[in-house]
């Protein structure tokens, strides 16, 4: 190594050093947070759980005992609510624009305010749909939940649906076409075959974004103690409204129940992201 | 190979033995012109191979054939294409019945993500409703038709992703013979294949001819003179010269054409 180019070779190892060890640093800061909101969560709600968490309804303030089971199936039925008119418009809107409408200016439109969408803060959508359905329901209802977390399912379904049925060979399309198949049966038989893994892993990952939502909730199902599975008429309990209840509360109870939600709630969407990761890795082969 | 009675070196430009005529044909990619002029015909019950440089046009070709080019916005084409006679270019042409009727074989194999079985039988049952007793009578004669039912008789039921790249292409044979189409349009099929698969392939396509109208694309010039009865030399979108294979092989009548073969370009 010649003496013009020693210095400059350890000054580069030395920035190297450096930017690593930032490097290292920021994953540490980052992880470290992730780290200890996990603990904390475990630490106090594995403390609250018992059997009667998932036996019992939520109590009244100042009492002991009692559970989350109506919080528990009514965060349920509204997160199903959800899915079940959010991934079905998604999925279409997303065929729309990777199979149909692929080169049209409807899709660029489209995707543009998707992505708006996708990004709109969840207390405008709870708000929206605030003004949409509970007031000319005249009152809070499960549905009015289940449609205010549609809004934000469909986004992130549209664009996974799209994303996924992008990265099917156009040849496989093609060979389908080929045989004579009509468009329908090319996308349904063929390209949602191909992309299936992904398009489950969308809706998962979907599931998991809203099933610890809160904001959409407060005014749209907003929030009971009592056992309420009628979506149409009541106000219906739900996980995140409750623990927002209940952990600012002085009742020692109140609290306990509210992290014993917050660590079921961190769970599902835990093994929602696990079976979202496992489908996605096994992708068809090439 | 016995020639047909013709005497020019243009057979079958509009001889009544001609399952497919292209007349005058033209073809765009947005403003570019891919095609000049075409003018051809696929002999019935023969095969024509389609041999030039890459990017002449001989894919662009066979994709008007079928229509395959409709999936695509921007692109179009102009002049005649006779199937039978009747203009397949024409905008009132059901292209679902057209490509029933011409078969394609891509160059990638392209079997489609579910079992053996379901391959070939899911472009049966678009067709026809049969019992399943008949259904897997097809699917054995489509494999047998593709020389593919001894090596997959015990596992119809595996994905046809697992099976080896020779195995994939002759399983989208079997696909496209199953349907019973007229002509079956082969575009490069052996080019992502090694030696033993391609000269199975090839075997393939001339037993298939007696019951089929055979065009193939083809960068491999003894390919191209083992299966065909009729070679077209395709060079810059146009079509320099058409005729017996022997003769284009033996005694070419264009300059370009004799580079082309003796490999002095292309
Ligand atoms: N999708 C496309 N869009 C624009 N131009 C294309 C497209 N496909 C092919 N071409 C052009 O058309 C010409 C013929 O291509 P192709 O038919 O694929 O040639 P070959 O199969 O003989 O190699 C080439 O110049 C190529 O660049
Ligand atoms: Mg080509």
């Amino acid at each position: 190594m010649t003496d013009a180019i020693a210095p400059r070779y350890g000054r580069r190892r030395r920035t190297d050093k450096v930017m690593l060890g930032l490097c290292w640093a920021a994953t540490a800061f980052g992880l470290g947070w992730l780290v200890l909101i996990l603990f904390s969560l475990i630490w106090n709600g594995a403390s609250g759980l018992d059997l009667a968490v998932f036996m019992e309804m939520t109590p009244p303030a100042g009492s002991t005992g009692g559970g989350l089971l109506n919080a528990i199936v009514g965060s349920l039925i509204i997160t199903a609510i959800g899915v079940a008119i959010g991934a079905p418009l998604g999925m279409l809107a997303g065929t729309y624009m990777a199979e149909y409408g692929r080169y049209s200016k409807l899709a660029s439109v489209t995707r543009f305010i998707n992505d708006i969408l996708l990004s709109a803060p969840s207390i405008i959508i709870g708000l929206f749909i605030y003004g949409a359905v509970v007031v000319p329901m005249h009152g809070a209802t499960g549905i009015a939940g289940g449609i205010a977390l549609a809004v934000i399912v469909v986004p992130v379904v549209v664009r996974t649906t799209e994303d996924m049925l992008l990265l099917v060979p156009n040849p496989l399309r093609e060979a389908a076409s080929a045989l004579g198949l009509p468009r329908s049966h090319v996308i349904i038989k063929v390209a949602y075959k191909a992309a299936r893994a992904g398009l489950i892993t969308g809706v998962l990952l979907a599931v998991a974004r809203i099933s610890g939502e809160t904001a959409p909730l407060l005014f749209t199902s907003a929030n009971s103690p009592y056992w309420s599975v009628d979506p149409f008429h009541d106000a219906m309990a739900n996980l995140p409204v409750t623990i927002n209840n209940f952990v600012n509360n002085p009742d020692p109870n109140w609290r306990r129940l509210a992290w014993a939600a917050a660590l079921i709630i961190t769970f599902a969407v835990l093994v929602l992201n696990i079976v979202a990761r496992v489908l996605g890795a096994t992708r068809a082969p090439k | 190979m016995n020639a047909p009675a013709t005497t020019t070196s243009m057979p079958s430009q509009s001889a009544d033995g001609d399952k497919i005529a292209v007349k005058d044909l033209k073809f765009y990619y947005g403003n570019n012109l891919a095609l000049k002029n075409i003018t051809l015909g696929l002999r019935t019950n023969k095969v024509t191979a389609f041999i030039g440089p890459s990017g002449c046009g001989k894919s662009t070709l066979l994709r008007v054939l079928n229509r395959m080019y409709d999936l695509y916005p921007n692109q179009r084409a102009e002049g005649e294409v006779l199937l039978d006679g009747e203009n397949i270019l024409n905008p009132k042409q059901d292209l679902n019945l057209l490509r029933a009727r011409i078969g394609m074989v891509f160059q990638k194999p392209t079997p489609f993500p579910m079992t053996i079985y379901e391959n070939i039988a899911f472009g049966i049952r678009l067709y026809e409703k049969i019992a399943k007793s008949e259904l897997d009578g097809r699917v054995e004669k489509a494999l047998r038709g593709a020389a593919l039912w001894d090596e997959v008789k015990d596992k119809l039921s595996a994905s046809g992703l697992s099976l080896s790249g020779g195995q994939q292409q002759r399983l989208c044979i079997a696909r496209s013979v199953a349907i019973h189409p007229e002509v079956i349009l082969f575009d490069e099929p052996c080019s992502a294949l090694d030696p033993i698969s391609t000269s199975k392939i090839e075997e393939l396509i001339d037993e298939l001819q007696e019951n089929y109208t055979i065009a193939i694309v083809t960068h491999n010039m003894q390919q191209a003179a083992r299966v065909s009865e009729f070679t077209a030399f395709m060079y810059l979108g146009e079509l320099v010269e058409f005729g017996d294979t022997s003769k284009i092989f033996t005694s070419p009548s264009q300059k370009r054409t004799q580079d082309y073969i003796t490999g002095r370009f292309g």
